[in-house]
C-alpha cells in the first residue's frame, strides 16, 4: 500500500522564533493587529510504501528522528492518508 | 609530520583557507572529498565553513550523513581531533559529536563582521597556544549561528568548562556589538569533554596569515600542529 504522509516540523515552544516574530510584526504593519503567537515551521510531504498505516507512520517517525527534524530544537506532527 | 584532513563538501567555501592555514604551521594537510570513505590516516580533521548541500533542510543536516562523516565519527570516537568551523560546527552538532544546535540568528540577518571573543578553555587540541582569558578579534560570517541547547545541557557545558570561545560582553574595549546572533550564554564555541572535538562559529583561518592583516586565529593552527595524538595530558582538567 502507498500512503501520503504530511509532516509538520515546528520550532519547539519556548525557543526564540525570530522568523515568527518578524512575520507577526509584518502582519501588524499590514493592519492585522489581531494576529499573535506567529511561529514559522516547515511542511514536508512524502509517499511511503508500507503494509499498513501504523507501519507507514512508524517509518516516517524514524525519518523525522534521524533527519527531517532536529530533536534538540524542533517538534513534529504527522498526518497519514492512503494515497 | 601531523596529518590534517580538510573535508570538502559540496558548498564548502572555506576549505582552501583552512588547508593553507594548516600548511602554514607545518602540517601535512590535504583535502578529502565528502564521498570518500577514508581520512587517509589523518590525525586531525577540519570541517570547514561554507554552505554544505545548500543548507537545505537545516544547516549541516544533510552533510552529517555524507559517506566521509562515518569515518569522522570513528575518528572522533578513537580520540582523533576534529575542528568544526562555522558550517563545520553546525555539522558536528547535527552529527551529535557536540551537543546543542545552531539556529537562525536572532536578528534574522546574515552577520559578516569581526567580533571579539574570549578564549575560555585552553586544554583542547585547538586552543593550547592561547592563555585563558585571551581576547581575540576574529570574523564571523553566518546566518545560523545562534547556539541553543536544553537548560541541563547548558549547565553541563558551563560546569565542565566546555565553553571554548565566548562572545565578549559589551565593553569599552570592544567596539563591536556583543553576541552577534543571540547565542545562549554568549557561546561562540564548545568542545567535547576530552578537548579533542571543538566547534566554533568564528573563522580563525581568515586571520591566520600576516599578509591578511591579522593573526588572532593563528593559535588554532599552531595549537593543532603542536598536538601529540593520544596525549593523555588532554584529559587532565585545567584551571
Amino acid at each position: 500500500m502507498s500512503f501520503r504522509v504530511h509532516v509538520r516540523v515546528m520550532p519547539r515552544g519556548g525557543l526564540l522564533d525570530p522568523q515568527g516574530q518578524a512575520v507577526e510584526h509584518a502582519l501588524a504593519a499590514l493592519g492585522f493587529a489581531e494576529a499573535g503567537g506567529v511561529r514559522v515551521g516547515r511542511a514536508i510531504e512524502l509517499d511511503v510504501a508500507a503494509a499498513s498505516r501504523p507501519d507507514a507512520e512508524a517509518r516516517v517517525r524514524q525519518m523525522c528522528d534521524k533527519l527531517l527534524a532536529n530533536p534538540v530544537t524542533e517538534d513534529y506532527l504527522l498526518e497519514v492518508e492512503e494515497a | 609530520m601531523l596529518k590534517v584532513a580538510v573535508v570538502r563538501f559540496p558548498g564548502s567555501n572555506c576549505d582552501v583557507d583552512a588547508l593553507r592555514a594548516a600548511e602554514r604551521v607545518g602540517t601535512n594537510a590535504y583535502l578529502v572529498w565528502h564521498r570518500d570513505t577514508s581520512l587517509q590516516g589523518a590525525d586531525v580533521v577540519i570541517l570547514p565553513g561554507g554552505f554544505s548541500y545548500g543548507d537545505y533542510l537545516r544547516s549541516g543536516a544533510i552533510a552529517r550523513f555524507s559517506p566521509i562523516m562515518q569515518a569522522v565519527q570513528r575518528h572522533a570516537a578513537d580520540g582523533g581531533a576534529v575542528l568544526g568551523i562555522c558550517n563545520g560546527f553546525q555539522i558536528l552538532c547535527e552529527a551529535h559529536l557536540l551537543p546543542g544546535a545552531l539556529m537562525r540568528n536572532a536578528g534574522l540577518t546574515f552577520v559578516s563582521k569581526p567580533v571579539d571573543v574570549v578564549v575560555e578553555r585552553v586544554d583542547t587540541v585547538f586552543t593550547s597556544a592561547y592563555a585563558v582569558g585571551t581576547r581575540i578579534r576574529i570574523p564571523v560570517a553566518h546566518g545560523d549561528g545562534r547556539f541553543v541547547a536544553a537548560d541541563d545541557t547548558l549547565r553541563m557545558l558551563e560546569a565542565e568548562g566546555r565553553v571554548v570561545l565566548r562572545y565578549e560582553p559589551s565593553s569599552e574595549a570592544s567596539p563591536f556589538q556583543p553576541n552577534p546572533n543571540g547565542s545562549a550564554n554568549h557561546i561562540a564555541g564548545i568542545s567535547n569533554a576530552a578537548g579533542t572535538v571543538v566547534g566554533i562559529m568564528p573563522h580563525p583561518e581568515r586571520v591566520a596569515d600576516p599578509a591578511l592583516g591579522a593573526t588572532d586565529g593563528l593559535g588554532f593552527f599552531t595549537s593543532l600542529a603542536a598536538w601529540q595524538p593520544r596525549d593523555t595530558m588532554l584529559r587532565v582538567p585545567s584551571q
